[in-house]
């Protein structure tokens, strides 16, 4: 007995997977080697790979001619760089009021009906984050004219699927025995959303927020590229004219804005929670 | 009966004018917050120039663009667009992979528990520099570099997957248990098998999700590139906003979406299938 146990044991082959899953994980890889290796020969077929071995020239000489960066040049870039911040604040503010609405419609608990409305919600969120800002901004200055009311619109756009999506999963996770207990007193839908569900998650909207404010101030860099408003609009110009020592102030301007924001960011984010 | 009704219970009256407590609890830094947001609000509005008789006008062309959805153009540019979509999918594919396979290294020594002193500086500064920059001023730079073409936007992509994966995973990294590291040194493992057996299946699942969520991300920023010809479908819809051509670009737009919400379903899929 114990004898026939024990040759059991020994005859026993410790594997991770079944044979099949270990099919399906060597399937998974070569699925991804293949892609890789086949993606990366037609982009090769359209590069000029002779520019590609310049590339460490090309980089050390554009660095020569962006250093020392032309300091004067930041008396001209102040106003772009309000109007860059302004975008991002106002767009992130609108994005925040739009949000809420599509976030409640959204969510499992608070939406009015789960097979008419929350898939048009689910749709918008969607939409919304799959289109990039710099997109948005390109069809809204067609649309609307170049400046920075296009640029606004484009990060309240974008963002407006950002929040939604994470408020909604916020307001799925609340704790429904609050609701129930303003629902019991008799409140409307109304009162049962601002007494029950907001202050649940007004730390979340605060802190969604933020976080979105914080990468719209780096999206916002970008939207003067396409007539958007901002100081995109300056780096285009100076690109475009071979100034690299304008861009390379316009870029330290950038990375200053952009550490600060990310600081005033982190620290709010941390008072909130 | 109910006079002496009312007056004995005195809490109804102090209930019915509670108020939930103010969440800044100083009367004045509230009236002065409340005061100064109100004065940024109108000086930036006031600043922005806003041109309203041009945005008046957009109303028109704004419908005509709503309009350009129903039906959509997908048969005149076909061609173009399935050029630019197939070459965006491939920038997608081949960045996301270099930049994962470069960002684990990046991620680990910006890991505070696992990294010298030196090592920790420098890998948290290339983390700094990848993620403060949009994608596109990367690509400006790139393309002055690499010349015009998909090379520039992949090497771009996978440049910006380096500073996102190796951030969130250098977090993940350090905020895993110590213990399974030690017990791997314990048994005489070297570094390398303490990386593979200590900390590797901790951060597993937080890696795949990462990965799962940069494809996504990559697809979306590879849509964007063109604009400033780092290659991908980004041009061509640059060329079809240009020549008003709204039912092409509303095509493209369409499309774009798709892909990302078939990359949302596959990577939740995928995601159950692996953890």
């Amino acid at each position: 007995m114990s004898a026939n146990t024990e040759a059991r044991t020994q005859d026993v082959v410790w594997r991770r997977r079944t044979p099949m899953g270990d099919l399906l994980a060597w399937g998974a890889w070569l699925a991804i080697v293949l892609a890789t290796v086949l993606s990366f020969r037609q982009i090769s077929d359209a590069t000029i790979w002779d520019f590609v071995w310049d590339a460490p020239q090309q980089g050390a000489d554009l660095l020569s001619r962006a250093v020392p960066p032309r300091w004067s040049y930041a008396s001209v870039l102040w106003k772009p760089l309000w109007d860059t911040v302004n975008m991002a604040t106002l767009g992130t503010l609108l994005a925040v009021i739009l949000g809420i609405p599509v976030a409640v419609l959204a969510a499992r608990n608070t939406t009015p009906s789960v097979l008419l409305v929350r898939p048009l919600a689910l749709f918008v969120i969607v939409a919304s984050r799959s289109i990039n800002s710099l997109i948005w901004a390109l069809v809204l200055v067609v649309i609307i004219g170049p400046g920075p009311l296009a640029g606004t619109l484009a990060i309240a756009l974008r963002s407006v699927g950002f929040i939604g999506k994470l408020l909604y999963e916020a307001i799925e996770e609340i704790d429904p025995v609050q609701v129930e207990a303003v629902e019991a007193t008799g409140a409307t839908r109304a009162q049962v959303l601002s007494w029950g569900i907001l202050p649940q998650v007004a730390p979340a909207i605060a802190g969604i927020g933020v976080f979105r404010w914080d990468i719209n101030i780096r999206e916002a860099t970008v939207l003067g590229l396409v007539g958007a408003g901002g100081i995109g609009l300056q780096l285009e110009g100076s690109v475009a004219t071979l100034a690299w020592p304008q861009v390379s102030v316009i870029l330290l301007l950038i990375l200053a804005t952009v550490v600060v924001s990310e600081w005033v960011s982190a620290r709010v984010r941390k008072a909130i929670t | 009966m109910s006079a002496s009704h009312a007056t004995s219970n005195p809490y109804a009256a102090q209930a019915a004018g509670w108020r939930p407590p103010p969440l800044i609890g100083s009367r004045a830094l509230r009236w002065a917050l409340l005061l100064g947001g109100l004065a940024w609000f109108v000086a930036a509005l006031v600043t922005m120039e806003i041109n309203w008789a041009r945005a008046a006008e957009g109303w028109q062309r704004g419908a005509r663009f709503l309009a350009a959805f129903v039906p959509p153009d997908f048969v005149s540019k076909w061609d173009d667009i399935a050029e630019g979509l197939l070459e965006s999918v491939m920038m997608t594919v081949v960045s996301t992979v270099l930049g994962l396979v470069l960002s684990v290294p990046v991620a680990v020594g910006a890991a505070r528990n696992l990294a010298p002193r030196p090592v920790y500086l420098l890998c948290r500064a290339v983390l700094v520099v990848s993620r403060t920059f949009q994608e596109v001023l990367i690509a400006i730079l790139f393309v002055a570099m690499f010349g015009f073409g998909p090379l520039a936007g992949t090497l771009t992509l996978a440049f910006a997957t380096i500073g996102f994966v190796g951030k969130l995973l250098a977090e993940d990294i350090e905020a895993t248990d110590p213990a399974q590291l030690e017990a791997m040194r314990a048994t005489g493992g070297s570094w390398l098998q303490g990386l593979a057996w200590g900390i590797l299946p901790q951060v597993k699942p937080r890696l795949l999700g990462l990965s799962l969520y940069r494809v996504d991300i990559n697809f979306r920023e590879s849509a964007v590139l063109g604009i400033v010809g780092a290659g991908g479908i980004g041009a061509t819809l640059n060329t079809s906003l240009d020549r008003y051509e709204f039912d092409t670009a509303a095509a493209i737009l369409l499309l774009i979406i798709l892909i990302v919400m078939a990359c949302e379903y596959a990577s939740g899929v995928i995601r159950r299938a692996a953890l």
